[in-house]
């Protein structure tokens, strides 16, 4: 296991290089005069020539480059052009926000989302199968920032039991993580079915059944346990998901966080904030996906040993 | 299972079976129908709407459902129906167009990669796994970042993120075709690369290749409404579905029907096409069936 570990570890040093090489590229992917879209539309020529300088835009691409590592590696991710706090303040206070969020979402729609998929999977072809598949549907096809609208219309504007939007205590975290999670349960319930009903056709479950093991016994160890395995591979791809998804979800409840201000960033052309924030997600999803790797590798010793 | 007598051999051809099998599905031949009936709306909005896309009727404003303005007016006094018929063009092209090129992109370097596989497969298939990993909504935001707000931007991001999918798709396939009888024996009697892959191995892959069209163009059009929605996509005076949800916003309680039908409108779109995709996999293959 540590084997599997050192390698996954040594893996990622490439990619996280390639994210970093990614995001320092930004800036000059976009057309036009990067010191002059940092220094803002109201600068003088000497402004820009002074932000180039700093920047030390006017050095070879690779030295840049080695300059952007050591400032990331010291965490100087400059300045926002819009509120002129460092990227790091800015990122530090919208980060908890979105954890919350995010993690909410994820543990309601994972349980909720699996024990419709067990369900359905049981229950194969009768009501309760139905059901749970109408509402997987429904749920992967809704709008998610329809739905809340309809929530803030429905218990803010006319019931007036729950604030309309902002982060302030756990009752403003209702409405939104509901509206995040619902699309990740949607696909969690799908896919656990089918892995469900795949792992039912299995000889070993019908040794288990034919051996005259109670039905409980055979759905809860032997069916679930190894339709889980797939399932976990899936609900971590589904916390990138949620990531992408809260960008939307933060705009409709104005929830002050990674999401909301990505979107900000961009109406407002604040490029600094911008090439961090694409570095911040994608990192993150670096991360995400070593961890789904090893928890895989837990679960299934197979892995460890290729 | 089948109606035919045992010991018969089915005689039908693979497109007459796959029609007897999904005509059976009739939820997904439903959702067809549906999805017909709002692309025909679409294109014959001109003659279908009421009243055009922006025009102002200042008697009328926020007017909630009457007989004259069925989905009641905007804060222009503009007629919420005539505008989600007319955003339907929008909302459809994109998601068409979209999934067109990113589908394209992705058959092609499937193709490729599949075919001559080695080192120009693990470049592709690599970089196919980046994209894959990243939430499609982000790489969209960050080629708007680039691009700069606006619908066509949008197309262009939705087809970056559509291709992996494809590629992804077509690969399998196209390795598993390499191996058949009639794709060796077609290279054994010299049939060039270019038509041996277009003509033998390119429809081989197609009925795949159709099933995440449908199921892809539903979440492209999801995706666009949300960026429109967050003032990325789609710009206000357009009557584009997300960029109308965003306009009701502000009259929650005071005229929800602005954000009710546009949202509906979306909603149905998308369900259509999913439960059209999964119909028409279902009809195609079992195999596919795991997600």
């Amino acid at each position: 296991m540590l084997d599997y570990l050192a390698r996954r570890l040594v893996g990622t040093i490439p990619v996280l290089l390639a994210v970093s090489a990614f995001s320092f590229l930004f800036v000059h992917l976009l057309p036009g005069d990067p010191a002059r879209l940092v220094a803002g539309p109201d600068a003088t020529p000497a402004d820009v020539e002074a932000v180039r300088q700093a920047m030390g835009l006017d050095k070879p691409l690779i030295v840049q480059y080695l300059h952007y590592l050591y400032d990331l590696a010291h965490l100087n991710l400059g300045r926002s052009i819009k509120t002129q706090q460092t990227v790091a303040e800015l990122i530090g206070q919208r980060f908890m926000p979105t954890f919350w969020l995010t993690v909410v979402s994820m543990a309601w729609s994972l349980v909720v989302g699996v024990a419709l998929g067990v369900l359905s999977g049981v229950k194969r072809g009768r009501w309760q199968d139905q059901g749970s598949m109408v509402l997987a549907i429904s749920g992967l096809s809704f709008p998610n920032f329809w739905l809340g609208l309809l929530l803030i219309d429905l218990f803010s504007v006319r019931l007036g039991w729950l604030p309309t939007g902002g982060y302030s205590g756990w009752r403003s975290l209702i409405m939104p993580s509901f509206t995040l999670g619902v699309a990740v349960a949607a696909v969690m319930a799908r896919f656990t079915r089918s892995a469900f009903v795949e792992v039912t056709a299995e000889d070993y479950v019908r040794t288990a059944r034919a051996k005259g093991l109670r039905e409980h016994v055979v759905v809860w160890k032997h069916t679930l346990r190894n339709a889980l395995i797939p399932v976990i591979t899936l609900a971590g791809l589904q916390f990138g998901f949620l990531l992408g998804g809260a960008i939307v979800v933060e705009t409709v409840f104005a929830w002050p966080g990674l999401g909301r201000l990505l979107v900000d960033s961009v109406s407002y052309r604040d490029y600094p904030v911008i090439q961090a924030e694409i570095l911040l997600f994608s990192f993150e999803f670096v991360m995400i996906n070593l961890v789904v790797d090893l928890l895989y590798a837990v679960v299934n010793p197979e892995i460890r040993l290729r | 299972m089948s109606g035919s007598a045992a010991g018969t051999v089915s005689l039908r051809s693979p497109a007459a079976e796959f029609w007897r099998r999904f005509r059976r599905q009739h939820i997904a031949v439903a959702a067809g129908v549906v999805l017909l009936l709002l692309i025909l709306a679409a294109i014959a909005a001109p003659l279908i709407a009421p009243y055009g896309p922006a025009a102002p009727d200042y008697n009328n404003v926020l007017a909630g459902p009457s007989w004259a303005h069925p989905f009641g007016t905007d804060a222009f006094g503009r007629d919420i129906l005539s505008r989600i018929i007319w955003g339907g063009r929008i909302s459809l092209s994109v998601g068409f167009i979209s999934v067109a090129l990113g589908g394209l992109a992705g058959v092609v370097l499937g193709l490729i990669s599949g075919y001559f596989g080695g080192y120009v497969d693990s470049v592709i298939m690599r970089v196919m796994d980046v994209l894959l990993a990243f939430p499609g909504i982000l790489l969209a935001i960050g080629v708007v970042a680039l691009l700069g707000p606006g619908i066509t931007n949008v197309v262009y991001a939705i087809a970056v993120f559509s291709t992996p999918v494809f590629a992804r798709l077509v690969r399998g396939s196209t390795l598993a075709l390499k191996r058949t009888v009639y794709v060796q024996a077609s290279r054994s009697i010299g049939v060039r690369t270019f038509p041996l892959l277009v003509r033998h191995i390119l429809p081989g892959t197609l009925p795949g290749v159709i099933v995440y069209l449908s199921l892809r163009v539903g979440t492209s059009i999801l995706t666009a409404a949300a960026l429109s929605f967050i003032g990325l996509g789609a710009q206000p005076p357009s009557p584009e579905w997300g960029a109308m949800l965003a306009d009701g916003r502000g009259y929650l309680g005071v005229a929800d029907h602005i954000m009710v039908f546009p949202g509906l409108a979306i909603f149905i779109t998308v369900l259509a096409f999913n439960l059209l995709g999964d119909g028409l996999r279902d009809a195609l293959d079992q195999r596919l069936r795991s997600w």
